[in-house]
């Protein structure tokens, strides 16, 4: 593939990149639109002269990777109840958290509780009268001599597999061997063959290789004096980043061969995980962390104000929206930026309610008519409700949503100090949300960040704090018209057209993208490849899949720069 | 209030049906005084906290005697009950320094790490229950534990450091599970039959060790403490199979509690907030009682209190900044209204506790809680006249039912009174004004 950089894209790319300058974050940027190409053509490779790497990084696997990997490698029927530890949201995404997070002991009890589940399951013999499988019987390669005596041949067959895929690298052989001999003495001492491979399953699985996703590094041959990931790193960025789990046999062997050190052989192995089915459990994971939605987690409605507004409707909501994104993103490759004005979407029974419209029983996709209210995600139950109070819609965090999630302009905190008075016993004519949050814009110390938030979310005031489409709030007809950074719009469907047409949309996805796939927020040294990106994105018609193919095979997603070294003397040896 | 005793508290606990009462055990596990373990070594004292959000009214909440005995106005009333278990603590103040206020963040950080926060939303470091977990946390099978009513895993106190959370549990199914499932080893049971698989599971724990010390030597600055942290969690779970190998003193304030098999409805509502707390805190004080934990922590609400009340559209937060103050009561009604609601809960806590016979005296009686809130004055984000509460006299060691005001000094005085008490060898606490070494004297015995 032929690099293609040319003097009007350095422009665009020049003016993209002011955009993304988070000072400025309020500017209007109104670059010229890019020029899209054919649907389906691949985005330029990354031009010599733009370099990055990224940091070398130790991850700590998150819930849904961790779920992700024991149902690719022991089956979807494994169940596993488990709460782990939330990261801490950096640069707007959790997964940045994860190359921060450590594990404390109450923590580590965790893990070890969800690798017993795990464990007992892999090694369960079914149950005749309840008509469930062996998984033993599926998931082990051979049987041993006698169930109730340790065999060591069995064990390392089933161990070096097994390890092989839980690692993301094969066991030498001096740990396979101790595995296995681990597993003959637990065997023997417990009388049981299984239980004593399920102890080291156990044991694995708690393991800091496999809770840990490390990158290590090897020099680069093809740059004298840097380093790139070996392939095995490689392989399990690339797997957790487009599956959201760790790499499968297909994705080692090409680490194993050799495939992919190769710029050929990583195009092959990329395209084959964009084709697989594991893909949605990639995109699904982005969207759920860019968007937020592990607020839904504990999101609840006033049952008094929303009767019709319950916990199952809400996770229907977050479905209905990850549904949306994967079929117009992936299924039919469409361009990102209509997501803000697709009349297409999922409905079930549940939300058929919130929405008012019928609905056949399980997921069904369904077209809003012409003329409808509902245009786009931001006309969506989840974005509505989970961006609103308890009992009443809000403006301001609708707004303050829209900003930071969508366009990345971070919404400064409320000052301290501020006199609320102004806020205080709202005036009978103040009958509407316009009213009242109008008092906002009249305190000079609130206006600041509330004439940055509220006129948008004001303009999704036809939707009540469920979501639940209104004419009017007591008797008053809704006032739905605004502008956004200098656009203006009289109604929701214009919001979302100035939001689909927004200059700063496209950007903030990438560099969320960008910062979600190499576990670092996006600073000054990324820039260039970011803006290159982002012109490319919207040459190519913002095809999502293409987006993701063209970061996992830019130089910063192999080329890394090594954790600073640290003293040799490690704790465990001090002990 | 009506003295508790253990087969009252456990009978109603959980819905009465799900838990099974033991019969009392008898004094013969303690010496001849009723305060000791028979094998002469003290009971232990266990620490606690408690945290509720958005503060409180002064006008309202702040009694008029200082000292014992002291009133209970209106938002406090529901304190009655364990008024003679808890010290009330006012006007002592948070300091932020040169600091940025972050409303609802620098107050709590503050009176539970001695340090106001510098930055924007970042996690505080080592919280005061993790250091005194360290100091008295190492004899049991969790070295802290906690809990929030909110149903929400991210409404979290306790940190290990800015990195490492400990996630709070919210389930009660799961949380009874992880205490009293099948690693549970009953310390009154008539039989101990140590776990074969606990033996085995510590033996390949080595292995696990060997790949940690692997990991070490190629380990980044920043990782390798990341990884200190991952080897000591190990080295407590490897404790923790030791545990389960060695037979439990008998404890007579345990009694195993049935299981439980249904979940409190999901929501910030108080109703449903309240149910959760209810059983999380008797899962909690039993988990104390059996020695699973010496430090515990619940969280009645998170961070920026959201709790809601049915039919009224604000929750608790937006209230205390939206509210009016009605010009008659000089307050705001559905402000104080979850206030009241917070003070009930602490009271339920308090008494749970209370209700726990152990030795000549209770549970809470071996205990020390700590209790606190996150602002003074929530309507204008105040740090100044944080309320505090303890509850329970620390085997001893602390006086109760007394009225203490700061004069405005550092809240921090309380926090370094507390890990005084619970032994821990510190010449001070706190940074730049929240520094102190000086203790709360009026609560010591």
């Amino acid at each position: 593939m032929k690099p293609v950089f040319r003097s009007a894209q350095l422009f665009r790319t020049a003016a993209s990149a002011a955009c993304l300058l988070l000072g400025a974050v309020l500017a209007s940027c109104s670059g010229a639109e890019p020029v899209a190409e054919p649907k389906g053509a691949e985005l330029a490779a990354v031009p010599a002269g733009i370099e990055a790497s990224s940091p070398a990084q130790r991850r700590l696997i998150t819930e849904q990777q961790y779920l992700n990997t024991v149902a690719n490698i022991f089956g979807k029927d494994i169940e596993v109840i488990a709460q782990f530890a939330p990261m801490q949201r950096t640069d707007g995404l959790l997964a940045l958290g994860a190359s921060k997070a450590g594990v404390p002991s109450g923590e580590l009890q965790k893990f070890q509780r969800a690798a017993r589940q795990v464990a007992a399951q892999v090694v369960d013999n079914g149950n005749l009268e309840l008509r469930l499988a062996s998984h033993r019987d599926a998931l082990m390669p051979c049987k041993p001599a006698a169930a109730d005596k340790a065999d060591a041949a069995c064990a390392a067959m089933f161990l070096r597999s097994t390890g092989r895929l839980l690692y993301r690298r094969p066991l030498s052989d001096a740990r396979l061997a101790q595995m296995v001999d681990q597993a003959g003495k637990s065997a023997v001492q417990l009388g049981d063959f299984y239980a004593g491979i399920a102890t080291v399953i156990e044991g694995m699985l708690i393991s800091p290789e496999v809770l840990f996703i490390e990158d290590r590094t090897e020099p680069d041959p093809e740059h004298p004096g840097r380093r790139r990931l070996d392939a095995y790193s490689y392989a399990s960025r690339l797997s957790f980043f487009l599956w959201n789990a760790a790499p499968d046999d297909r994705v080692l062997k090409a680490a194993e061969s050799g495939e992919l050190d190769t710029a050929k052989g990583r195009a092959r192995v990329v395209d084959m995980m964009i084709a697989s089915p594991r893909l949605e459990g990639g995109v699904r994971g982005f969207f759920d962390d860019m968007l937020g939605f592990d607020s839904f987690a504990n999101l609840a409605k006033d049952p008094s104000a929303y009767p019709s507004e319950t916990g199952a409707t809400l996770a229907d909501a977050r479905e209905q929206t990850l549904r949306t994104i994967y079929d117009h993103l992936v299924t039919k490759k469409l361009d990102y930026r209509d997501l803000f004005t697709t009349r297409t979407t999922f409905m079930s029974p549940t939300l058929g309610t919130i929405y008012r419209v019928p609905a056949k029983p399980g997921w069904t996709e369904y077209q809003f008519p012409e003329g409808s209210p509902r245009v786009g995600l931001l006309t969506q139950v989840s974005f509505l409700a989970q961006h609103a109070h308890p009992a009443r819609s809000s403006p301001t965090r609708r707004g303050k949503a829209l900003r930071e999630l969508l366009l990345c302009q971070p919404v400064p905190l409320p000052p301290p100090n501020v006199d609320f008075s102004a806020l205080e016993n709202p005036k009978a004519e103040h009958r509407t949300q316009r009213d009242r949050v109008n008092f906002h814009l009249q305190n000079p110390v609130c206006a600041g960040c509330h004439k940055i938030t509220d006129p948008i979310g004001l303009a999704l005031e036809n939707f009540d704090g469920a979501g639940i489409y209104r004419r009017s709030e007591r008797g008053v007809d809704i006032d739905a018209s605004g502008a956004l950074d200098g656009k203006g719009f009289t109604d929701i469907a214009g919001l979302s057209l100035a939001v689909r047409n927004h200059p700063s949309l496209p950007g903030c996805l990438v560099r969320r993208v960008y910062s979600y796939g190499t576990g670092a927020a996006v600073d000054a040294r990324d820039k260039p490849l970011v803006d290159f990106l982002t012109a490319e994105f919207g040459r190519h018609g913002y095809r999502f899949p293409d987006l993701m193919r063209a970061i996992v095979l830019s130089p910063v997603f192999y080329d890394v720069t090594p954790p600073a070294p640290a003293e040799q003397k490690s704790a465990a040896a001090s002990n | 209030m009506n003295t508790f005793n253990r087969r009252r508290v456990l009978k109603g606990m959980l819905g009465g049906s799900a838990v099974g009462v033991g019969l009392p055990l008898l004094n013969l596990f303690l010496n001849g005084n009723g305060n000791a373990l028979a094998d002469g070594s003290p009971m232990p004292v266990r620490f606690g906290t408690w945290v509720w959000g958005l503060g409180m009214n002064d006008a309202i909440f702040t009694p008029k005697k200082v000292g014992a005995n002291f009133d209970l106005p209106e938002e406090i009333q529901s304190l009655a009950p364990v008024q003679k278990h808890i010290n009330l603590f006012t006007r002592f103040n948070t300091f932020k320094d040169a600091a940025p206020l972050m409303c609802h963040h620098t107050g709590w950080v503050i009176l539970r790490t001695g340090m106001a926060p510098t930055v924007t939303q970042v996690r505080p470091g080592e919280t005061i229950d993790v250091t005194i977990a360290k100091k008295i946390g190492n004899a049991t099978r969790f070295q802290t534990l906690s809990a929030t009513s909110t149903g929400d895993v991210r409404d979290s106190y306790s940190y290990e450091s800015a990195n490492s959370v400990n996630a709070p549990e919210f389930s009660p199914i799961r949380f009874y599970q992880n205490m009293f499932g099948a690693d549970y080893q009953d310390p009154n049971a008539a039989e101990f039959k140590p776990n074969p698989r606990a033996m085995v599971r510590k033996s390949v724990l080595s292995g696990v060790v060997d790949e940690t010390n692997a990991l070490m030597k190629r380990a980044g600055s920043e990782d390798k403490e990341r990884l200190d942290q991952y080897f000591t969690s190990l080295r407590d779970l490897e404790k923790q199979f030791d545990l389960q190998l060695t037979r439990p003193a008998p404890l007579e304030a345990c009694v195993r509690v049935g299981e439980v098999r249904g979940e409190p409805s999901a929501g910030l509502d108080t109703v449903k907030v309240g149910e959760r707390h209810k059983v999380m805190t008797k899962l909690m004080a039993m988990a104390v009682a059996c020695d699973q934990t010496r430090v515990f922590n619940m969280a009645y609400a998170g961070e920026t209190a959201a709790t809601t009340k049915a039919g009224y559209e604000k929750p608790h937060h937006t209230a205390t900044h939206e509210e009016p103050t009605d010009p008659k009561l000089g307050y705001q009604i559905e402000v104080s209204w979850f206030t009241r609601r917070a003070m009930e809960n602490w009271a339920e806590f308090v008494a749970t506790f209370a209700g726990v016979k152990e030795g000549d005296g209770t549970l809470l009686d071996n205990c020390l809680i700590y209790a606190m809130s996150d602002i003074s004055y929530a309507k204008i984000h105040s740090l100044d006249n944080i309320p505090m509460f303890t509850a329970g006299r620390a085997g001893g060691k602390i006086k109760t039912g007394l009225h203490i005001q700061g004069n405005g000094e550092a809240g921090t005085r309380l926090g370094y009174t507390m890990m005084k008490v619970l032994g821990l060898d510190i010449p001070s606490w706190g940074t730049l004004s929240n520094t102190t070494s000086k203790e709360v004297g009026e609560i010591l015995v």
